[in-house]
C-alpha cells in the first residue's frame, strides 16, 4: 500500500475516526485504526462493537492495500507532522509514514480478525448539522450517568413527519427539545434511544456540516443502530433497549409564577453564591417583585447571599436547587434571558428560552427541574 | 478473662430460673482472638493454644480455655506462658480477622436491640426490653444469641442475664466458657455477697488493698461495713459507688454508642446458594432489614457495601456511593442488586451475603433531591408503616411481596434455623 495526502485532510480524518477508539480495549485489536487505499481515495474505519466512524478522504494512491495500526499513535503523529505532504507506505508487518524531514515507522495489527463494520442504515431524512449539534447537546446534559439505570444514560429521539423530539431524564432533571427536519417520507414515525455520550460527541463532530444525514433503522438491515453521515464521515451507534418514561405526562399545563431573568447575570450569580455550597447543598432562590434573591449555606457553615434584577409576575416562590443542576439548565436554555415557570416549591420549575423575537406555538427547548426539598 | 474466672467459687443454688426484669445482657466472645484463629484450624480445637507472636518481649494476646488451665492468661508475657505451657499451639495473630469477626458478631446483637453497648472488640451489654415482645424472654434472646454466634461466625460466647449491667457482667464470667446464666433480681445479694471484693468495678490493687485491711474480703462483707467506713477510708466517691454495687444497685442504662460508623445484615445459608434469584431475595430481605435498622436509630446512609463470601470462603466486598443519602430499603436493595449483578457472578455458590449501610449521617438534617419518580408519600412512609407493624406483629409482618413465599423457599433450601429471627407474635 502507498499513497500521498495533505497533512491537514490526514490529521482531521483520523483524529475524528480515532476519537471513539478505546483506551483500554478488550481486544488489543479494537484500538486499531484500519486504513484502506483504492482508486476512490482513502478510507479510515474505527469500531468497538458499540460505535462505528468511516472516514473517505482524497488521496493520491499509488498502491492499494489495508492495514490496521493504533488509532491513538497514528492520530498523535498525524497532528504533530509539519504542514508539508504525508507519504504513507505499508507492508504487512510496518507502516511508514515520512512528512517532511521526519519519518515514522509504526507496527500494523493483525487485519484478517478486525470485525466487518455494520452497514450504514439506509437513510431517514437530513438536518444542518448546527441544529443537531445545538439540540443534542441541549438535551444530553440531563441523561444519566448512572449505568445501573441504562435506560437513563440514552437520549429518546421521536421522529414524527418533519418534526424531532429529543427527551433525556437522570429523574431529578428533563430537557425536551423539538426541531424541523427534512425526512426522506413525510410520513416517517419512529423512536430510537441513542447512548447520550456518543450522541453528543457525534453530533459535535458533524456541527461543521451544513448537511447531515440520520438513519433510523426501523427493521431490516442495520436494525438496532442508528446511523449519522456528513462530509464524508459515517458513523453508527447501537441503540439502547429498554423502556424510556413517558416523560410527556411531567410537563406541567399550567403555573403559579412566571420569572425572567437574565441568563449571564443569573448564570454569574449562581456561580458565586455556589462556593459556599458543600457537594450537594442546594442554592435557595427567592423569586419576588423585580427581584431574584439567591442564598447558599446554612448554619455555622459558610454563607452566600446576592441579589439580581428579575420580573417576577404571579405569587413569590421560595425554591432550592441543586446547583449544578441549576446551572445546567441556565447554560442550555442559549438565549439572552431564561424564563422560570413554578407550580410550588416540590413540583418541577421548567426553564425555557427567551428569544428576542417572539417564537410562534410551543417552546423547542424546556428543562424541567426538580427541587431539593429542605430539611429545615 | 482473667485467671481469676477459673478458681471462681460454685454458683449457689437456684440462680438461673426467674428471668422476670432482667433485661440487661452482658455477651461476651470466649478467648476470642483464639476462638476466631482455630475457625480455620479444627484439628486445634481442645488443644492448648495461644495467640500473639513469637518475638521476644510479645505477650500472650489471647489462650483457649485448655491452655488457661496451665495458668496462661493474656497479657502474660509469651515466654512465660511457654515455660507453663510448652506444648502449646502458638498462633500468629491474623491481621483485620478479630476486627472482622467483631463487626459481625456485633451485626447480630444489632438485630436483636439497637440498645446496644460494645466495650470492647468481644464484649457488648444489650438493653433487650424492647425486644422481648418480639423474641421473648431475656434468657431466651440469649441463648438465640449465643446459638447464632455459634452458628454463623463458629466461635462460642457466654452471655450473663441480670437487671444491672454490673451483676450481668458478673454473671457472664461465671458462665464462661461456652455458658449462660441468669441472676434472677430476687437472687442477686446471694450471687454477689460470696464473691470476693475484687470483682467490683472500680476495686483494683490498691484498693483491694485497703479493704483487706479493713478485713472486708467478700462483696458481702463490704457490704455490711458502714457506708461512713467506706467514704473515710476509700473517699466519698468510691466509698459510696462500692457501697451501691455490693447492694446489686447499677442505675447506669445501656447506653448505645453514638453514632454508628456502618449499619449491616448478614445471612450465612446452611446450604449454598447458587441461584442468583434466590440470592436477590435474600439481598431484599437483608435490605429490608438493614433500612429498618436505619430508620430506628435515625440515620441515613450515602454508600452502600455488598459482601459476597462464595463456597470457598473467598470474599468480594463492593460499594456505591448514591447520589442521595437515603434509609430505604428500595434504594438500598436496588444498589445492592446492581452491585451483585454487576459482580458477573452467576451460578457461583454463594455462601454468605451481606447488605451494608456505610457513611452515615443524622436523618432529617439531609435536603433531598426530588425525584420525578418520587411520589410525596412513597416508599420510605410505606416502610416506615411497615416498621410500626414489625414493632407490634413481629419483624415478617410486613414484607415485600417478592419475600412473600420465601420461608417455603428459604427452609426448603435449608436455611439454618437460627438464621431466622423466631417470630414473637
Amino acid at each position: 500500500m502507498k499513497f500521498r495526502l495533505d497533512r491537514d485532510d490526514l490529521a482531521d480524518s483520523v483524529a475524528w475516526a480515532a476519537r471513539t477508539l478505546p483506551s483500554r480495549p478488550s481486544i488489543p485489536m479494537l484500538a486499531g485504526l484500519l486504513v484502506e487505499a483504492d482508486e476512490h481515495g482513502l478510507t479510515l474505519s474505527s469500531f468497538d462493537y458499540e460505535v462505528s466512524g468511516r472516514v473517505t478522504l482524497p488521496a493520491e494512491v499509488d498502491e492499494p492495500g489495508r492495514v490496521l495500526v493504533s488509532g491513538k499513535l497514528l492520530a498523535d503523529i498525524a497532528r504533530a507532522m509539519p504542514a508539508q505532504p504525508v507519504d504513507l507506505s505499508a507492508d504487512t508487518s510496518r507502516v511508514e509514514l515520512r512528512c517532511g524531514r521526519s519519518t515514522f515507522t509504526l507496527p500494523t495489527l493483525p487485519v484478517e480478525d478486525y470485525p466487518v463494520l455494520p452497514d450504514m442504515p439506509t437513510s431517514s431524512g437530513s438536518v444542518a448539522g448546527p441544529v443537531l449539534a445545538g439540540a443534542v447537546a441541549q438535551v444530553a446534559i440531563a441523561a444519566g450517568r448512572d449505568d445501573t439505570l441504562p435506560t437513563l444514560t440514552g437520549v429518546r429521539v421521536e421522529v414524527t413527519g418533519s418534526v424531532i423530539t429529543l427527551a433525556a431524564t437522570d429523574r431529578y432533571r428533563l430537557a425536551v427539545r423539538t426541531f424541523d427536519w427534512q425526512p426522506e417520507r413525510p410520513d416517517l414515525d419512529s423512536a430510537a434511544l441513542v447512548p447520550a455520550r456518543t450522541f453528543a460527541e457525534t453530533a459535535k463532530s458533524l456541527a461543521g456540516c451544513e448537511l447531515v444525514r440520520l438513519s433510523l433503522a426501523g427493521s431490516g438491515a442495520g436494525e438496532g443502530l442508528m446511523g449519522f453521515e456528513g462530509g464524508g464521515r459515517r458513523t453508527t451507534t447501537r441503540l439502547l433497549d429498554g423502556e424510556f418514561p413517558k416523560y410527556r405526562a411531567l410537563l406541567p399545563t399550567e403555573s403559579a409564577t412566571v420569572a425572567t431573568v437574565d441568563t449571564g447575570t443569573l448564570t454569574d450569580a449562581v456561580k458565586r453564591v455556589a462556593l459556599v455550597a458543600e457537594r450537594n447543598t442546594p442554592v435557595r432562590l427567592t423569586f419576588s417583585g423585580d427581584e431574584v434573591l439567591l442564598r447558599a449555606g446554612t448554619g455555622d457553615d459558610a454563607q452566600a447571599t446576592e441579589g439580581i434584577e428579575g420580573a417576577v409576575e404571579g405569587d413569590p416562590v421560595e425554591i432550592a436547587f441543586n446547583p449544578s443542576y441549576l446551572l445546567d439548565g441556565v447554560g442550555a436554555v442559549g438565549t439572552p434571558s431564561v424564563r422560570f415557570s413554578f407550580t410550588s416549591a416540590t413540583r418541577p420549575a421548567v426553564l425555557t428560552g427567551v428569544a428576542d423575537e417572539p417564537s410562534d406555538g410551543a417552546d423547542p427547548y424546556r428543562y424541567l427541574l426538580m427541587p431539593v426539598r429542605l430539611s429545615g | 478473662m482473667s485467671r481469676s474466672q477459673l478458681d471462681r467459687p460454685a454458683i449457689p443454688a437456684g440462680l438461673g430460673a426467674d428471668d422476670t426484669g432482667c433485661h440487661v445482657l452482658h455477651v461476651d466472645m470466649d478467648a476470642f482472638f483464639a476462638s476466631c484463629e482455630l475457625r480455620t484450624r479444627p484439628a486445634l480445637q481442645g488443644r492448648p493454644v495461644i495467640v500473639g507472636s513469637d518475638a521476644p518481649r510479645s505477650v500472650v494476646l489471647a489462650a483457649t480455655y485448655e491452655a488457661r488451665r496451665f495458668g496462661v492468661h493474656s497479657a502474660m508475657p509469651m515466654s512465660r506462658a511457654r515455660r507453663l505451657c510448652p506444648q502449646a499451639v502458638l498462633i500468629e495473630p491474623t491481621r483485620g480477622l478479630y476486627r472482622a469477626v467483631s463487626e459481625e458478631v456485633m451485626a447480630i446483637l444489632g438485630e436483636v436491640t439497637d440498645r446496644i453497648e460494645p466495650l470492647s472488640l468481644d464484649e457488648a451489654f444489650l438493653d433487650v426490653a424492647p425486644a422481648v415482645r418480639r423474641m421473648g424472654r431475656p434468657a431466651e434472646i440469649g441463648r438465640h444469641i449465643r446459638e447464632r454466634v455459634r452458628a454463623e461466625q463458629g466461635i462460642t460466647c457466654s452471655v450473663g442475664v441480670a437487671a444491672t449491667k454490673h451483676v450481668a457482667k458478673l454473671a457472664g464470667a461465671h458462665a464462661k466458657p461456652d455458658g449462660l446464666l441468669v441472676v434472677p433480681t430476687a437472687r442477686v445479694l446471694d450471687f454477689l455477697h460470696p464473691l470476693p471484693v475484687s470483682v467490683l468495678w472500680g476495686v483494683g490493687e490498691r484498693t483491694g488493698q485497703s479493704l483487706e485491711r479493713l478485713g472486708l474480703r467478700t462483696v458481702g462483707d463490704l457490704a455490711r461495713a458502714p457506708v461512713e467506713t467506706l467514704r473515710h477510708s476509700l473517699g466519698a466517691a468510691l466509698g459510696s459507688h462500692l457501697h451501691e454495687l455490693a447492694w446489686g444497685r447499677d442505675p447506669r442504662p445501656v447506653e448505645p454508642h453514638r453514632l454508628d460508623k456502618s449499619i449491616g445484615a448478614e445471612e450465612t445459608f446452611a446450604r449454598d446458594l447458587s441461584d442468583p434469584v434466590a440470592v436477590r431475595a435474600e439481598l431484599l430481605r437483608l435490605s429490608e432489614r438493614v433500612a429498618s435498622r436505619l430508620r430506628r436509630q435515625r440515620v441515613v446512609t450515602r454508600t452502600v457495601a455488598l459482601k459476597i463470601r462464595f463456597a470457598d470462603f473467598t470474599t468480594v466486598n463492593r460499594s456505591r456511593t448514591l447520589t442521595e443519602a437515603t434509609d430505604v430499603a428500595k434504594d438500598l436493595y436496588a444498589t445492592a442488586a446492581a452491585l451483585y449483578d454487576a459482580m458477573g457472578i452467576g451460578g457461583r455458590r454463594v455462601r454468605l451475603v451481606g447488605v451494608r449501610a456505610e457513611s452515615l449521617g443524622p436523618a432529617g438534617q439531609q435536603d433531598r433531591q426530588l425525584a420525578f419518580d418520587e411520589p410525596a408519600i412513597g416508599w420510605r412512609e410505606a416502610e416506615v408503616v411497615a416498621d410500626e407493624a414489625a414493632v407490634r406483629f413481629g419483624p415478617d409482618a410486613v414484607r415485600p411481596a417478592a419475600l412473600l413465599r420465601a420461608p417455603d423457599r428459604t427452609s426448603a433450601a435449608g436455611r439454618h434455623p437460627s438464621g431466622r429471627e423466631p417470630d414473637g407474635h
